[in-house]
């Protein structure tokens, strides 16, 4: 009979429609009716946190199992709490590959037994994401996935791509995700092609390389009728296209990272290896447009693309550079500070797409839910005014991000997990 | 200046100068019985090179020796990885031998800046990928100042992989700070489209721009572009742009004809051009050695830990101090 | 000094190198830039003017040889050195215009010796202040004026400065301010 009482704290549910200072109680992993009574249970002091609901990631890559050196469930899940997420979405491009219900199940065992979050495992599209074959969907759905994606890489093959949109059909919720990058345009490609990569002497993939690709799901979206997720969009190009398919009726959404948003490609000029990401940071007017899209909701959710590497892969030669920046710990503080704090978005825009539309895309009515008595307790309680350096330790066990030395406002202090605190004044409790 | 030489942003046009007129003491010194002076004894100079280069290697180990520093030479093909070290963990052995200077030619763009984050040292670069080889460039203006006698308003072409060339770059940028007129001649596909921003007038013609120029600076053209598909054929390519002794003709009769070296005779270059006087590609390769000599005296020549003011002032000018 | 004090010295000098050495053969000149290249020509004018001898000349930039370089904020600068003879078997005079500490000098000896074995090495200069730091004296002197270590002491010759001429100034002292008009002294 875990009871908690949230006292104070300004409470913005973006699904519910609410925006004020009350009270919240939790029951049993449960929201519980506001009845005032704190006898028996932990009161936390939230006066100056914003309460809202826990954040939902759609993409992250948590390693395990393979590179359990880079992160492992546990350690993912770990950061995922500190940075306010009671749910995240671990990438199948794991070894070996999240082809098949063994690896979901091993995937979902591990989180359970981390307690810190929920984890959906995405299940690859194609077998061992080699674009060829088919994986067996159907089986992966009966153990719970939902999302399928061979992020990492895009499905070359069209009629590959046609057949899994189409046979995604037959399953409620299923949504196919798409990493979109024409190989031949983008290969060898290190950052944003531009004025930047040529004076820097990079190899650069021009936004074509993701425009083309997003063109051509898209029109498969229309011949399938299918279900579509656009993964980590980086350009302007690719907003105004999903902006035009939605206004069509299409069954696509499509998500942005933190890091998309706040850097352009003129921030690799110091060759620093944290902005070398894939797709890559693309330029000031690229980086405009995926905000105003996130602000219109042509842009769904905000999502990491948590992609640790160990520090050997980083601190290296930029062209042999692994591709990815960590996000779990600092996603929503970066939102608050840039996009928020920016006047792009409301906060309650903000925050919605940061849990109740991530839940959405992925079929989940434990997140994102209003916080109403019978609501599954995963809520999250920031101060939004505090400021912080992002410097290590950090709970991930790599600290490759793109953020690293820079000043966020906006700490996550409470993170309630179906009804308990994992986090508490900013330190995890598991 | 800096206390790096990683690209031609880190020079002023006022420094390009400095570099030049010290550079031309250092040719004085090429031309004694002893070809030494002190001025950097005790100083070690490491030369890092990942990528084959004799030539440059040895004009760099030249230059450090005719100083009287102490080098090391660390030369390898391949990358770090490839090596089975890497680079930061030799960067972080080279600065525990004492290094104080390094010049690194690596494959990697930016590796140069890279090392800086890792010793305590002077970096040089030698050549980063297709990003910049400064020297090359202070060198060359260095020849063109010496042959024409001015830099400002010189006319310049660069003809060739402008797209893949660190040379190109690194040239393009001093000409046009040190007031020249720079034209990029190729192929499209082998041109930046953005080379505008660097300054640079952009021909797909190379017959229109040749009766204008000052220096003709031909590019080497590796037969791998041709693979890559950026041309069509070595031979297209020879009969649009390589420099033919037919094409030699159209140039005024002072142009100076230039190469970085080495050559792809019969490519970017007919044989017979490449050895007629107003080539000055055996020039390039003495003048290098003096550039060098500069750079590091330049580098090295100032207070070890070099903040400006830093060590008390010994005196006013240089003629007091140690009179 | 002005400038018909240096044009005596100069020419004193001149007449002193010659009779030391019994005549102009076999003698080399070779000023120290900055400036002692100009008096050696101008020595070498003279001494032709005299004997009728010609006697080469050369520049030396001995920044290279300097045993400060290091110590620093930035590296000295330097200028051009141009010996357009062979000093193997001559007797070099070097010429300098200011002879202070000696380190310039010794600079200088450690330079001339890489171009060959002079046959002997004498030095001349216009001025000698004084506070030796090494065992170097002067052959041949213009002028000697005492100085303060800490004084500065400027050269300037037609050539470079359009006018010749020598000038002390003292080294600026520090002067403690004093508050009000004094009355605290009461």
């Amino acid at each position: 009979m875990k009871r908690i009482v949230v006292r104070g704290a300004r409470v913005v549910d973006p699904a519910g429609g609410r925006d004020e200072v009350a009270d919240l109680f939790i029951e049993d992993g449960r929201i519980a009716a506001p009845d005032g009574s704190t006898s028996g249970a932990t009161v936390v002091d939230a006066d100056g946190l914003v309460v809202t609901p826990g954040l939902v990631d759609l993409h992250s890559h948590l390693r395990e199992p393979g590179r359990e050196d880079k992160e492992t469930i546990e350690t993912g899940c770990r950061a995922a709490a500190l940075g306010g997420y009671t749910a995240v979405s671990a990438m199948a491009n794991t070894d070996p590959v999240a082809d098949n219900a063994a690896v979901v199940h091993e995937v979902r065992d591990l989180a359970e037994r981390a307690g810190m979050c929920d984890v959906f495992p995405v299940g690859a599209i194609t077998r061992g994401l080699g674009g060829e074959e088919m994986a067996e969907l159907g089986e992966m759905i009966q153990a719970g996935v939902r999302m399928f994606s061979d992020d990492g890489r895009c499905v070359p093959s069209t009629r590959v791509l046609r057949n899994a949109l189409t046979y995604a059909r037959a399953f409620d919720g299923a949504v196919i995700a798409e990493h979109c990058e024409d190989a031949s345009l983008a290969e060898g490609g290190q950052m944003h092609e531009g004025y930047h990569s040529y004076s820097l002497g990079l190899a650069g993939q021009p936004r074509e390389a993701e425009e083309i690709v997003v063109a051509r799901d898209l029109a498969l979206a229309r011949l399938t009728g299918g279900r579509l997720h656009l993964c980590h969009l980086s350009s302007a190009g690719s907003v105004s296209l999903v902006r035009r398919a939605k206004a069509e009726g299409l069954r696509v959404t499509a998500e942005v990272t933190p890091h998309h948003l706040v850097f352009t490609d003129e921030d690799l000029r110091t060759y620093d290896s944290n902005f070398k990401v894939n797709p890559p940071l693309r330029t000031a007017e690229d980086r405009d447009a995926l905000v105003e899209g996130l602000a219109d909701g042509t842009v769904d959710a905000v999502a990491t693309d948590h992609a640790p590497h160990a520090v050997e892969e980083k601190e290296t030669e930029f062209d042999q550079a692994s591709f990815g920046t960590t996000g779990l710990e600092t996603a929503l503080a970066a939102v608050l500070t840039f996009v928020v704090g920016s006047g792009a978005m409301t906060l309650t825009d903000a925050l919605e797409a940061m849990s109740t539309r991530p839940a959405r895309i992925l079929g989940t009515d434990d997140h994102g839910r209003p916080l109403e008595p019978g609501a599954p307790a995963n809520v999250v309680a920031f101060d939004p005014a505090a400021e912080w350096v992002v410097e290590p330790p950090f709970a991930s066990k790599s600290r490759n991000s793109a953020f690293l030395g820079r000043t966020l406002r906006g700490r996550v202090v409470h993170t309630i997990y179906r009804g308990e605190l994992v986090v508490a004044d900013g330190k995890a409790q598991r | 200046m800096n206390k790096h030489l990683l690209s031609i942003d880190d020079v002023t046009a006022e420094d390009i100068v400095r570099i030049l007129d010290t550079a031309e003491s250092f040719r004085e010194v090429g031309t004694r019985v002893i070809k030494k002076v002190p001025a950097l004894r005790g100083r070690t100079v490491v030369n890092l090179f990942y990528e084959n280069s004799t030539r440059t290697r040895i004009s760099f180990e030249l230059a450090a020796k005719r100083l009287s520093a102490d080098v090391i030479n660390f030369s390898t093909s391949g990358s770090s990885v490839s090596k089975g070290e890497s680079l930061k963990d030799t960067a972080l052995t080279l600065q525990a031998m004492g290094a104080d200077a390094i010049v690194i030619r690596h494959s990697s763009s930016g590796s140069p800046l890279t090392l800086t984050k890792w010793v305590r040292g002077s970096v040089l670069n030698a050549g980063d990928g297709t990003h910049e080889h400064p020297t090359q460039a202070l060198l060359d203006i260095y020849t063109m100042r010496e042959r024409l006698g001015r830099l400002e308003g010189l006319r310049v072409a660069i003809v060739g992989d402008v797209l893949h060339s660190r040379v190109a770059r690194s040239l393009s940028f001093a000409l046009v700070k040190v007031g020249a007129e720079v034209t990029l001649v190729g192929p499209p596909t082998l041109i930046p489209p953005d080379a505008p921003g660097w300054g640079a007038q952009v021909s797909y013609d190379i017959e229109s721009v040749l009766p204008k120029l000052d220096v003709c600076y031909m590019l080497r053209v590796q037969r791998e572009r041709q693979r890559q598909q950026y041309f069509p054929s070595v031979r297209e390519y020879a009969r649009l742009f390589g420099l033919t002794s037919g094409r030699v003709a159209m140039l005024p009769p002072e142009a100076l004809i230039m190469h970085p070296g080495p050559m792809n005779r019969g490519v970017e270059i007919e044989s017979d051009v490449a050895d007629l006087p107003n080539s000055v590609i055996e020039e390039q390769v003495t003048n290098g050695i003096a550039i060098r000599m500069a750079l590091l005296y330049l580098l090295l020549g100032g207070a070890r830990d070099a903040r400006p003011g830093g060590v008390s002032d010994l005196g006013g000018d240089e003629e007091e101090a140690g009179t | 000094m002005d400038e018909a004090d240096v044009r005596r010295a100069v020419t004193r000098i001149a007449h002193e190198i010659l009779e030391r050495n019994k005549g102009g053969n076999g003698l080399a000149l070779v000023g120290i830039a900055a400036r002692g290249d100009d008096l050696a020509r101008r020595l070498a004018v003279e001494i032709e003017r005299i004997e009728g001898t010609s006697v080469p000349v050369g520049v030396l930039d001995i920044t290279f040889y300097r045993d400060d370089i290091g110590m620093r904020a930035e590296a000295p600068e330097v200028h051009q050195t141009d010996v357009p003879f062979d000093v193997t078997g001559r007797t070099v005079v070097l010429v300098d215009d200011v002879l202070f500490t000696g380190r310039t000098i010794r600079a200088a000896l450690d330079a001339l010796v890489d171009f060959g074995r002079p046959r002997a090495i004498q030095l001349g200069v216009l001025i000698d202040r004084g506070h030796r730091e090494l065992p170097i004296r002067a052959d041949f002197v213009g002028k000697n004026v005492p100085t303060r270590k800490d004084d500065d002491v400027r050269v300037a010759l037609r050539e470079v400065d359009g006018d010749d001429g020598v000038v002390i100034e003292p080294a600026p002292t520090l002067r403690v301010a004093k508050t009000g008009t004094g009355d605290d002294r009461a």
